[in-house]
């Protein structure tokens, strides 16, 4: 690991314009990846999460705003202009997706998808570096140079998968943002893709940010984990320690709702995540939370930090200093009836 | 997976379809045409022909026999490319497929091409600058465009350029000179005019087609505007586009490679489907300009109630549609390497 | 039960405000596009209706007080239009016309809707051999090219049938027929496949009920932007007719394209206000419906809508717990 991290985000809020108002997707994030380190980002659909990788690359809907901080290699890119964001883009920050059928341009071969990317970046290179390159990298990740020319539709979703961690890696970015590469693919392939990722480390020396919603990708894959709900990152620290000892109830909650073979009931976090143009007031899980304290509803709570690299945003390890008396009394949680429509 | 694509197969398979299609339509010409009452001889010959020369040309043309007889005449005669003769006249309708059409062909080309370069760059910039004052303009003018009959714009342009301006001419294919001179080779003189070298026949052919041409394109060059602009918007939102961005493709690379040339793929289906309505079109134009094409001729013999002529020439007609959609379809297949499946 | 009821009324009067509630939202070059169709449109059908009162003149009247109008004579004073090589009134040939264009177009629809939509709904919902066979039978009428089919339908009806707006409205409706059956069918066979129409067939519910209630009104949805569009495209194919000269008899009633065909001749001497009138009409009126159209589907269409967004205001006072938070 080495000094500098190569991406710190402080106090990021990106939030989108709706004809009803605005959705606070990310509402205050601060987070840091090192080289070579993968920071697995984990949250319920609707977390906010999506938007957060999107916006560390820049890539944001008409009628969104940035505000805060993310700092890569020490460059601030919000507020950063289209064009420097669009240098960065590709060799320096790597985005890929969640859909793999529908991320390739269906008229242009590999071939071609892969000379764009390198001459839009590296224009002095040769047809003959170009190819090479390009050819290097689908090789390790197990696509053959017999089908280069050949059209996306040509392939399957977990190969176009690796044709696009291919696309994105061919330029050696230092931070890769992965949105859910596996969701759409079967058991074995998401393994495979998995274990390419996981390489990074080893043979591109990569920082990567994998956004998931499945707690044991991260488990395998992941060397930090971040727990995100609406649009908060509730929980921090070493994956290890945060899934053998979770702080927050969210996590908690996540960690007994997984099933395992182990599984003998099935458990489910009542409710529904929160619409995040008006998010519940104070801690924003507190209307689903089991251990629902006097204070979680109506004040905001603070981060702490604990055991050296592990953080909390909980009132159950907060501060103490700033509950008022009477405010850790936990009350009846009630019966929630009607799902909020998120 | 399967490995390339087979152009023949698909050609093979689409060829098929066309069989029973083709059937169709020729019956549906056949009914439209034995439904008419009246007797069919007796009003092309003007209506005053002495009964037994209307009895010897019934007998002639089979119209005496019971209708699946004639029926099966019919269809035996249209497969051996036998169309038969025109009863007011006597032409056949060979020489008014070669003749006429021709002249349809030539206008229907150029006014084709004026369709296609309007109503496609107007479309593209339409899409790509959308809600700018620069896409309204353009839909606004697709919009007008569309509206004003063919034959409206027709009289306008004769109007403008022809009387007042006095810079174009207003009718026929050629000025009477140019027509004794040229040599007939495909009876499209503006091919044939190339090919006898002779230039200055070229441009007089060139200003008889400028305004029929230019008045027919515009007008259905406003579908394309719309429909282009439509795709350009739909491609900008496709997450191909998005992934291109995140790779930092530049913003031009992103909208002319991937966009504009996605958005261009169903541009050809366009063209065949706007055929049938350009030649519609033709119609109107070509009375309007006194052009002596197919399209006129047929209004003629309708007036004239001469069945064999209208019966030859919309079987002819049809198709001819039929033959350019498959085509189109081919074309289609070779573009988009994924509709060959 | 009255309960009930007035809960359905309730449902029916939300349900009906949140299908208007788009066009309400529209905004830009759509909300534009809407209220200048439905204006320019609206006019035409006052003009339509009201005729008699808001014409100078009659339709075919070339005379006044035993006196004969002038011939081609320009613009001006008693003929604000001028008048025609027949002495009849220019703008009287407008305004009447406007009647003969609406009349001949709402039955054209009136007819092609009652024939193509329910054609359209059973066969795509059905499918099998009959849908086949009605999709290949439409197919080949998209072989010909539709005016051109017009002009032979109206040719052949227009000895048997009199009223020349029938003829016209008729040899319309048997054109656009293909087009309704077609959007319909096609939108019913991706409604079919829907979630919650499976859901539905999965409950047992009868097929008829389905088409009924959950099919028909999504597709119906569609129906008014295709119907205004078609009816744009209906006027240009009736002023055709009339140009070449089938449809409406100039016995019969003022027609615009008529007009303009009587006034190619006319060009040749200069002569412009007879036919630059009518055709300025046609093109007003075809604008209006497109218009309409166009901004209907933006609208409605969600795949091309653009909602306002309000903007994102980072300072804005987000919620404020007050000191009173629990009882003491």
């Amino acid at each position: 690991m080495s000094d500098e991290p190569v991406l710190t985000v402080r106090d990021l809020r990106l939030w989108y314009g709706t004809p009803r108002g605005s959705v606070r997707a990310v509402d205050r994030i601060s987070l840091e990846i090192g080289a070579g380190e993968t920071l697995g980002l984990v949250g319920e659909s609707g977390s906010g999460k999506s938007t957060l990788g999107r916006g560390i690359l820049g890539l944001l809907p008409e009628g969104a705003r940035s505000d805060g901080e993310v700092l890569y290699k020490g460059r601030n890119l919000v507020g950063a202009s289209q064009r420097e964001l669009r240098r960065l883009r590709g060799p320096e920050l790597g985005l890929i997706f969640q859909e793999p059928m529908t991320r390739l341009d269906p008229l242009m071969r590999i071939e071609d998808q892969f000379r764009e990317t390198l001459q839009q970046h590296e224009s002095k290179l040769t047809n003959a570096d170009i190819r090479r390159r390009s050819l290097d990298t689908l090789g390790r990740m197990g696509i053959p140079p017999t089908r280069f020319r050949q059209y996306p539709h040509e392939f399957s979703g977990g190969m176009r998968q690796r044709i696009m961690i291919a696309l994105a890696l061919v330029l050696r970015p230092s931070l890769l943002v992965a949105d859910e590469p596996t969701t759409a693919l079967d058991v074995i392939v998401e393994a495979q893709i998995l274990r390419i990722l996981a390489d990074l480390k080893e043979n591109f020396g990569t920082a990567l940010l994998l956004i998931t919603h499945n707690l044991g990708i991260v488990a395998e894959a992941c060397d930090h984990v971040a727990v995100m709900y609406a649009g908060q990152i509730v929980e921090e620290g070493p994956a290890r320690d945060v899934f053998a000892e979770p702080k927050h109830p969210y996590t908690r909650e996540l960690l007994r709702s997984t099933i395992s073979l182990d599984t003998e009931r099935l458990h489910s976090i009542p409710g529904a995540p929160p619409n995040l143009i008006t998010p519940p007031t104070g801690c924003h899980f507190h209307p689903r939370c089991p251990d629902i304290m006097r204070i979680c509803p109506v004040k905001d709570p603070i981060e702490t930090r604990h055991d050296g690299d592990r953080r909390v945003l909980c009132w159950l390890h907060g501060p103490e200093r700033e509950i008022p008396p009477g405010g850790s009394e936990p009350i009846e949680q009630e019966r929630i009836a009607v799902a909020e429509e998120a | 997976m399967s490995q390339g694509s087979s152009l023949k197969q698909y050609a093979l398979t689409r060829l098929g379809l066309v069989v029973p299609m083709v059937f169709v339509v020729l019956t549906i010409v056949f009914l439209l045409m034995r439904v008419a009452p009246g007797n069919p001889v007796d009003a092309a010959l003007g209506g005053h022909a002495p009964q037994a020369e209307i009895n010897r040309i019934t007998k002639q043309l089979g119209y005496d026999k019971p209708l699946y007889v004639q029926y099966g005449k019919y269809l035996w005669d249209v497969v051996r490319l036998h169309l038969g003769s025109t009863i007011s006249d006597r032409r056949s309708v060979s020489n008014i497929i070669e003749v006429n059409g021709a002249a349809t062909l030539e206008l229907t080309f150029f006014a084709m091409l004026v369709a296609i370069v309007v109503g496609v760059s107007v479309g593209l910039i339409s899409g790509r600058f959308r809600d700018s004052p620069v896409d309204a303009g353009g839909r606004l003018f697709g919009i007008l465009v569309y509206a004003t009959p063919v034959f409206f714009l027709g009289l306008l342009a004769q109007l403008v350029f022809g009387v007042w301006l006095n810079w174009l001419p207003t009718s026929d294919q050629a000025s009477p000179i140019t027509q004794a001179l040229l040599q007939t080779h495909t009876n499209i003189l503006f091919v044939d005019a190339i090919i006898d070298g002779n230039w200055s026949a070229l441009w007089d052919v060139t200003q008889h087609l400028i305004l029929p041409a230019t008045t027919l394109g515009i007008v259905y060059g406003g579908v394309f505007i719309r429909l282009i602009r439509v795709n350009v918007i739909r491609t900008l939102k496709e997450d191909y586009i998005e992934a291109a961005r995140a790779r930092g493709i530049g913003e031009r690379n992103v909208v002319y490679r991937h966009a504009f040339r996605n958005a261009l793929v169903p541009v050809v289906t366009v063209i065949g489907l706007q055929l049938a309505l350009l030649l519609g079109g033709a119609v109107l134009t070509e009375t309007t300009f006194n052009w002596p094409g197919l399209g006129h001729y047929l209004v003629l013999y309708i007036e004239n109630r001469d069945y064999a002529a209208v019966q030859g020439i919309t079987v002819v007609i049809a198709l001819v549609i039929v033959a350019v959609s498959l085509l189109i379809d081919f074309v289609n297949a070779f573009i988009d390497p994924r509709v060959r499946y | 039960m009255a309960a009930s009821a007035s809960v359905r009324v309730q449902r029916r009067a939300i349900g009906l405000r949140r299908a208007l509630a788009p066009i309400a939202e529209a905004r830009g070059f759509s909300r534009w596009m809407l209220i200048a169709g439905s204006a320019i449109t609206l006019m035409f059908v006052i003009l339509a209706i009201f005729a008699p009162v808001l014409s100078p003149y009659a339709f075919d009247q070339y005379q006044s007080n035993g006196h004969r109008f002038a011939q081609l004579s320009r613009p001006g004073h008693g003929h604000i239009l001028g008048t025609t090589v027949q002495s009849t009134d220019v703008l009287a040939r407008i305004v009447w016309g406007a009647q003969t264009e609406l009349e001949v177009v709402g039955l054209a629809l009136a007819f092609g809707l009652a024939i193509g939509v329910p054609l359209g709904l059973v066969s795509g919902y059905f499918g099998g051999v009959l849908d086949r066979g009605a999709v290949f039978f439409m197919d080949a009428m998209f072989a010909f090219p539709p005016l051109l089919l017009a002009i032979i339908i109206a040719f052949l009806l227009g000895s048997s049938v009199s009223s020349g707006v029938l003829v016209a409205a008729l040899a319309i409706t048997i054109v656009y027929v293909p087009q309704y059956f077609r959007v319909v069918r096609n939108h019913v066979i991706s409604v079919r496949e829907e979630q919650y129409v499976e859901a539905a067939r999965a409950l047992g519910a009868k097929p008829f009920t389905i088409l009924r209630r959950y099919v028909f009104f999504n597709v119906v949805q569609n129906v008014p932007v295709i119907a205004t569009l078609n009816a744009a495209d209906a006027v240009l194919t009736l002023t055709a007719l009339g140009f070449i000269g089938y449809g409406v008899q100039p016995t019969q009633g003022a027609e615009w394209g008529y007009d303009v065909s009587r006034a190619v001749t006319d060009t040749a001497s200069g002569i412009w206000w007879t036919g630059l009138f009518p055709g300025l009409a046609i093109v007003l009126l075809v604008t209006g419906l497109t218009l309409l159209g166009e901004g209907l589907n933006e609208t409605i269409n969600p795949v091309l809508r653009r909602r306002a967004i309000r903007q994102v205001d980072f300072d804005a006072p987000s919620f404020d717990a007050g000191a009173e938070f629990y009882e003491a």
